[in-house]
Parts: C-alpha cells; structure tokens; sequence
C-alpha cells in the first residue's frame, strides 16, 4: 500500500519520505526546517501543531531553531515558511492523507505555511476511501480535512499552477514506528 | 430564435480565444478523463450515484428534517427556505447582527444563482470571491461560463489586464505569476474578512454534514479563519448517508477535471473552535428555490441525479464552440438549460434549448445517469405545448407528411437550382436568404425519380423464404435513392425479398426533434399501418435516426401524450426493427450473404453516426463487415462526434453546424484514407457536401453502397 501512495502522491507533485522511528524523522524534520531557513522573522516563522508525535520525541531539538513556535497563532501561521502537523490516515489509491482537523491550529499550519510537512504513521494507511469511511465516525469529528498535494488550480487558460491559496508544497513524512493512534 | 440570441452565437462563435480554449481543453479532457477512470466500472459507478441521488431525490422532506435535527445537535443553525429572496435576507440580518463589513467566498453556484453578491454589496459589506477563475471573473464584472472553470474563456493577456488594474501595476501574462499575484492579493481579505460564505458540494442527513470539494485550497480557509461561516446548500446536494459521500467523490473529480481527488476535501459536520479559542458561528442554508417542484416531476426528478461536474459541457460539440455565455443565465450547457428552465423559468430556455444537437454524447459520460438530451426534447415539447407550433414550421410538417408533395416540391426546388447545381449532383450555392444553407456544405441534387418509383422497376428474383419490408426515410427516397437500391441488391442475394410500403411517410423525428410531438404521433400511427400491413420477418432501415424512430421513439411519444391504443403495435414494429449494417453483419455471419474473397480495398476511415452509435449501441457491425469486405480501418480522431447535421439543426443554426463539419472533415483527412464510410444518410450529406466544398478528393460513401459492391457473383 505505501508503494501505490507513494506513486499516486508523487504524481500529483507531493513528496514522499519515509523513516522507520520517530527519532529519525526528527532528524529529517530539524535538517528540512534549517535547510528552509525557518527563522525568527514574518515570513520565515516555522509552526507545529501539537500531535502524538511530539510527545514521542525530543522536541529541544526542534525548539532550538530559531522563530519554531509550537502554540500556533494565526499571526504566526499566516507569516510560516513551514508548517508541520501530524495526520490520522492515508489512502493508497488516489495518494490521500485524511485528518481530523476539528483543532484550528491543524488547518492553520497546513492553510497558511508557503510548506506544509505531513507526518503520517504507516499503521494508518489505508487501501481505498470506502475503506476509511467504514471506520471513521463524524460524530466526534467535526472537520474532517482530507489532503491530496499542494494546492493546485488550472484556472488561468487551463495551465496546472501550484500554490495558489494553500501551501506549494507537501512533503509526507511516513514514520513507521509511530503506533497508538490506529 | 431571438435576434439577441442569434447575435450572442455569433459573437461567440468569432471569438478565436474562447473557441481556441475551448476546443483545445474539450480534446485533452476525452483523453485525461478515460485514463482518470481507468479500472472502474463507470455504469457500475454512475448507477450507484443515480440510485443514491434518486433515492434522496424522492424523500427531499424527509433527508432535509433529518439533516437539520443532525446539524442542529451538532450546533449549527440550519435555516430552510424555498424563496431566493429569503436566503439573501437571512445572509444580510446575520451579517449585520454580528458588524460585518468584509465576507470571504468560495466558489459556489447556489450564491451565483440568487445573485448574492451585489445584494450584499449593495448594504455596504465588501464581498471577494476567493476561487481564482471566480475573482478573475468578479473582477471583470462577468458571470461565469463554466460551473467548474468559470473563467475559462478568458486568456492570460485579458487576466493580466484585470489583475493589473486591480494592483496598479503592469503585470505580464506570465501565469504562475499571476497565480501569485491572486494569493498575495487575497491573503490579507482572508486574514480580515469577519464571515466566510461557502457554498456544499454534499449534504449528508445522517450526519448533518456539508462536504467541500476545491483545489485551491480557498475553502478550507474560508471555512477556518472568519468566525462566521455560513454554507448554502442547493437540497439537491442531500444524500442520506455518510458513506454515500464514497461513490459521489470517487466520480466527481474524475469527471469535473480528470482528478482521481482534488487537492482538498473538507467534511464539516458542527462548529469548530476559532483561532482566538471561541467558537464557530456555523449557519447552513438549505435553500429549495423549485428544485422540489423539479424532484415532484416524474421526468425531471432525473435532473437532480446532478452531481455539477460539468462534464456534459466538457463533451458537447457545442458548448466548445459557442461556451458558456451564449446560455445568459447562471448554469450553462447541457445540464443548465434544464436548470434555467426550472430554477428561473422554462420561458427562460426558449432559445437555449435549440443549442441541442441531439447527440447524445453527454448522456454517455453524465456520472448522474441522467438523460440531458431527452429533458431537453422534454423541455421543447412543453414549450411548444405552452406556446404552440410556429406557423412556418406547421406548414412545413403538412409538406413533409405528404410524401408525392413533399418531393415534387424539392424537385421543383432543385431543378429551379438547376443553375447552382452546374450539372453535378450537388447544390453548391443558393440565393440570398438561403445563402447561409451552402455556406461551407453542398446539398445534394433531388433525384429525378424518388425511390419509391425506381422501387417499382427493380425486378426481384422470385420465390425468396424470407421478407423484409424497407423503410426508406425521406434522404433515400429523394436524394439517394441508390442507396435503397443497393439495400435489395444485397438482401436478394441472402434470400429476403424486400417489401417498399407506399404508405410509409416521414419518421416523425423532425416534429419530435422540435418538440412537436402531436404531429410525430400522426407520422408513427401512419407509418405504424403501412409497416406492419403485411408480415414480413424484419423491418430494416439504413437510416440510424429513422431505426431509432421505429424502434423507440414511437413508443416513447405515445407514452409521453399518453396514448395508450397503439401502443401494443408500435412494441411490435419495434421488435421487427433492424438497422442495415446489424442484419447484414448478421447474415455474413450465418454463411447466408458471401463478400468476395481475399479483396484487397486499401484505407477506410468510419464516422460513427450519433443515433448508431449511441442509442442503437452499433458502431461496430459496420466497422466489422467493412474489414471482411478487404477494407483496412483506420480510425479517426473524436469519430464519434456529431458531424453537425442533427436534421433541421444545420438548417436552424447554420453557423454552429458549419464549423463542427469543418472539424469533422479535417479528422477524416488526416487519416489519410480516401474513403470514409458512414451509415446514416443523413451524415453523407453533411459530410458530402463538405467534401464538395473543401475539394478535397475523398470519397463519402454509405456503407451499403461499399458493400453492394463487393458481393460474392
């Protein structure tokens, strides 16, 4: 299943990453944020929105980088180059990755940020959206998002342009050894 | 037709940027459309979605109670009107009660439809509409002529002047650029506006849940970042149950832009935490405005299967030419004419509805299942019983119904053309009013002798088992009669005598077609007599629309007048009925009719006429018997699509036909093959006379005629 994600996604120009513990991807998301230049000035902030995973790692790492915030304002998240949020479920056939984002600061860091990073465990990936809507109860979500690649629009003489009102980029981050959730 | 209806084709049609546009997009989207839906059963599919659209269709009262009881639990105000004037109101009372000054939208018809945006402006609250084709087209004081594209007849060069203007700067046409100009610009009119306006792609009643499908990603942040956000909803976009929401976005994207999923889809069911920790001002409007009245007739309830993916504009050879605008109202295309004609009015369709080639090429692609070209005939016959039939038109039916009349008549027209004629077979101009009917096609010469007595001296061999009565149709019996002589040269050989009934009189499609359907009754209940008079074991056609006529449409116009009397005959008539390439398929097959051997006939190419291909289902008999003949089949590109004849259209809206035939002829000269086969001989007229006219040297040939000459001695 993560095959047949990793292709659908990457052809609707997400990108793909993929580590087996959460210690890992930590070291992936400190390199990807220093490498963006995630800074202490409007424009360059980075924004976390609280998730299972950062309680699973060491976030002194994170928070030592300079204009990283982890409670999100939306002054903050509208000045983010990154915005990092971890996601509930991924569907493999159209390359989707679906969220509970009833908690605002969730769609703030994956609206606002020029980048929005997706981690996502592997336990959540699912075949098919049937699949996922035979588990998933609205009734205790009341925002359901679901994601697939940046945001797009063809509405200028029918040219595919990326990064119109979302981010123009969408890096999912699979983490293997980040169970619980599922 | 309205003089200010025919002006607005006109202006369409001379507009190189949007046909440009158009045309190239429609011939993408075939493509990307068949390969987004690759590995799905697509009448699997589309039958899932009209059960379940057509099941919230009929219980309208029922899914909105249950919808609001839901939402409402969840804390969410759901208000429920019929009236447009209402909806506006309500928008207005909740803005004002709560100081709003700035409201931010994402796309949505339903507001487009009630024309929302200068009632609020007019109160003073400043309005951006968000979608960028929905700003570009805000911005150029336009409405949109497309439900999924609105600003596709637009060019980049016309979009950098509107943006320019709006950030006063002069800004390139570099589109990516643009893109960015937009989000820059409507950033901050995100981050201020005090309430977001959405409109609902699916309203769950189970849940009491709205679904929001975008690319943009304007969705998700107009239903995010003001604290008010209000969704109005169409109740045609009810559906019962949550996992319903499965089937409608696995065919809504595929068929809107060839998505397998849009970048966003957002469910929201009950109010979520702002920013600042308060929480959501969540109002749902459900908003009726006659869409219950549409699900209450038995015909049109269909229209509600609309899931407003816009594919039935994608695929029209019309809308590709003329786009959106031509249609005046908010919905556009097929499936807009029959919402103008319920949500304004069915005066309002008047004109629109004439847009119609018949073809039926959205009907094969509409993931809602839903008939677009048999409302719009719908649509004609109402309107013509609400107004009756034109006096021209009425004078016309009488002619054509009298078959001796109807051809000394054109013979008397053709013979007068004599001069235009220059001694061939075709009628390449006519004078003054009647210019615009050569205007890039030849018509053809009436023949001197009409079928029907050329019928009289063909002499049949004797003692044949079987009987098959001929329906002629009024282009074989008048223009091509050695079409119909072709017809029995090849059935004596199979051993069926063939039978030419005098009383047979015109199919009826042309009345039916304009919505005439008293007068199409006349012409089924005659023909009905003369064709079942005496026994014969089929009753065969090389006319696809005079087939579909025999074998359908007789029933359908008695059950739509609610004659019941002939009915059980016309059932008969319909089960002898046969078109000529099926039987004759079916008789090489069978070893009854042998094709010389080994023949080596070089390239053909084959147009599939829409009435075969699409309501007989065919297209391919006439492909299989060519390629036994020796012929080497190369195929066209878009070979299913309308040549531009459709009868009367070509007669009724010249300009539109024209250019369709235009396009016809150059795929078929890009094959390469100096042939190309059809079976309707309708189709060999249009495609013919093209030819005549563009000079080039390819051969138009009916079917029958191609195989007439390569029978086995």
């Amino acid at each position: 299943m993560f095959n047949q994600f990793k292709t659908r996604a990457e052809g609707v120009s997400a990108e793909v990453h993929r580590f087996s513990t959460p210690a890992e991807a930590l070291d992936f998301l400190v390199g990807f944020v220093r490498a963006e230049g995630v800074a202490d000035q409007p424009g360059q902030y980075g924004v976390f929105a609280d998730c299972p995973f950062l309680a699973a790692v060491d976030r002194q790492q994170l928070e030592a980088v300079a204009g990283m915030s982890f409670a999100v304002t939306r002054e903050q998240a509208a000045g983010a180059k990154v915005g990092i949020s971890q996601l509930d479920w991924a569907l493999a056939d159209t390359g989707t990755l679906v969220q509970d984002a009833t908690a605002v600061d969730k769609r703030l860091v994956s609206t606002l940020p020029t980048i929005h990073v997706a981690l996502i465990a592997t336990s959540g990936l699912r075949a098919d959206m049937p699949a996922w809507l035979a588990e998933i109860k609205p009734e205790s979500a009341n925002y359901i998002a679901m994601i697939t690649g940046p945001s797009r629009t063809a509405d200028i003489e029918r040219v595919l342009t990326i990064g119109v009102h979302g981010p123009e980029r969408l890096v999912i981050v699979f983490i293997d050894q980040l169970g619980g959730t599922h | 037709m309205q003089q200010e209806f025919k002006q607005s084709i006109d202006k369409a049609l001379h507009n190189a940027n949007l046909t440009g546009a158009l045309g190239k997009f429609s011939e993408a989207y075939k493509v990307n459309r068949a390969k987004a839906y690759e590995g799905i059963d697509f009448e699997a599919l589309r039958t899932t979605i009209a059960g379940l659209k057509g099941y919230a269709a009929s219980h309208l009262e029922e899914l909105s109670d249950q919808f609001q009881k839901n939402a409402e639990a969840k804390g969410a105000k759901v208000f429920r009107t019929n009236d447009p004037a209402k909806v506006r109101e309500y928008i207005l009372k909740v803005a004002q009660e709560n100081g709003v000054r700035s409201v931010v939208k994402s796309k949505s018809m339903a507001t487009e439809e009630i024309h929302l945006n200068p009632y609020l402006e007019k109160a003073g609250i400043e309005v951006g509409e968000t979608d960028l084709g929905e700003w570009i087209i805000q911005l150029a004081g336009q409405t949109p002529s497309h439900m999924v594209m609105p600003a596709i007849h637009m060019t980049k060069e016309e979009v950098a002047d509107l943006f320019s203007k709006e950030v006063d700067e002069r800004l390139a046409s570099d589109i990516p650029r643009l893109v960015k100009v937009a989000r820059n610009e409507l950033r901050p009119k995100f981050l201020k506006a005090d309430m977001g306006i959405s409109g609902g792609n699916m309203a769950v009643a189970e849940t009491g849940s709205i679904a929001l499908v975008t690319n943009e990603g304007n969705a998700r942040l107009v239903t995010s970042l003001p604290k008010i956000h209000i969704a109005v909803v169409g109740i045609e976009k009810l559906v019962a149950k949550f996992s319903d929401i499965g089937p409608i976005l696995k065919a809504l994207p595929r068929s809107a832009t060839a998505q397998l999923l849009t970048s966003y889809v957002s469910i929201i069911s009950g109010p979520t935490p702002n920013s600042d920790g308060s929480m959501k001002d969540l109002h749902i409007i459900l908003m009726d405005n006659r869409r219950s009245e549409m699900a209450a007739d038995p015909m049109f309830k269909e229209a509600m299967q609309c899931i407003r993916c816009a594919s039935c504009l994608n695929v029209c050879p019309i809308f590709r030419l003329v786009g959106g605008h031509v249609f005046g109202k908010v919905y556009t295309g097929g499936i807009g004419t029959i919402l103008t004609a319920w949500y304004d009015e069915l005066k309002s369709s008047e004109d629109i509805q004439g847009l119609c080639i018949q073809c039926g090429a959205c009907k094969d692609v509409c993931p809602g299942k839903i008939d677009i070209p048999g409302l719009i005939m719908e649509l004609r016959r109402r309107l013509v019983k609400e107004q009756g039939v034109p006096l021209l038109q009425k004078s016309i039916y009488a002619v054509v119904n009298n078959r001796r009349l109807f051809h000394s008549m054109l013979r008397a027209a053709s013979v007068a053309g004599k001069p235009f004629s220059k001694g061939t077979k075709f009628i390449r101009h006519l004078p003054m009013f009647l210019a615009e009917l050569t205007d890039g096609r030849s018509l053809p010469a009436i023949a001197a002798k009409p079928f029907r007595d050329v019928f009289k001296t063909i002499e049949q061999p004797k003692g044949l088992k079987e009987k098959a009565v001929f329906y002629g149709g009024c282009l074989i019996d008048f223009a091509y009669p050695e079409m119909g002589v072709a017809l029995v040269k090849i059935l004596n050989r199979a051993g069926i005598e063939v039978l030419f009934p005098e009383g047979q009189t015109c199919c009826g499609a042309p009345a039916r077609y304009n919505g005439a359907y008293e007068t199409a009754a006349g012409n089924a209940a005659d023909n009905i007599e003369a064709l079942l008079a005496e026994p014969a074991d089929y009753v065969i056609s090389a006319c696809p629309t005079c087939t579909v006529a025999l074998d359908h449409e007789f029933i359908v116009t008695f059950e739509s007048l609610g004659r019941k009397k002939l009915l059980p005959q016309a059932r008969e008539l319909a089960a002898k009925t046969i078109d000529f390439s099926t039987l004759v398929k079916k008789l090489v097959d069978e070893g009854r009719l042998s094709l010389k051997e080994g023949q080596q006939l070089g390239a053909i190419t084959y147009h599939d006429s829409c009435h075969l291909k699409r309501t007989l289902k065919a297209d391919q008999a006439p492909r299989q018997l060519l390629a036994q003949a020796g012929y080497e089949l190369t195929e066209m590109f878009e070979c299913d699509t309308c040549c531009g004849m459709g009868g009367s259209y070509s007669l009724k809206l010249p300009e539109i036909s024209a250019p369709i035939l235009q396009r016809k002829l150059k795929n078929i000269k890009d094959t390469g093959a100096p042939v190309v086969a059809m079976d309707c001989p309708g189709c060999v007229m249009q495609i013919r006379g093209g030819m005549d006219q563009d000079g080039a040297a390819v051969r138009v040939r009916h079917t029958v005629e191609l195989i007439a000459d390569q029978l086995k001695d």
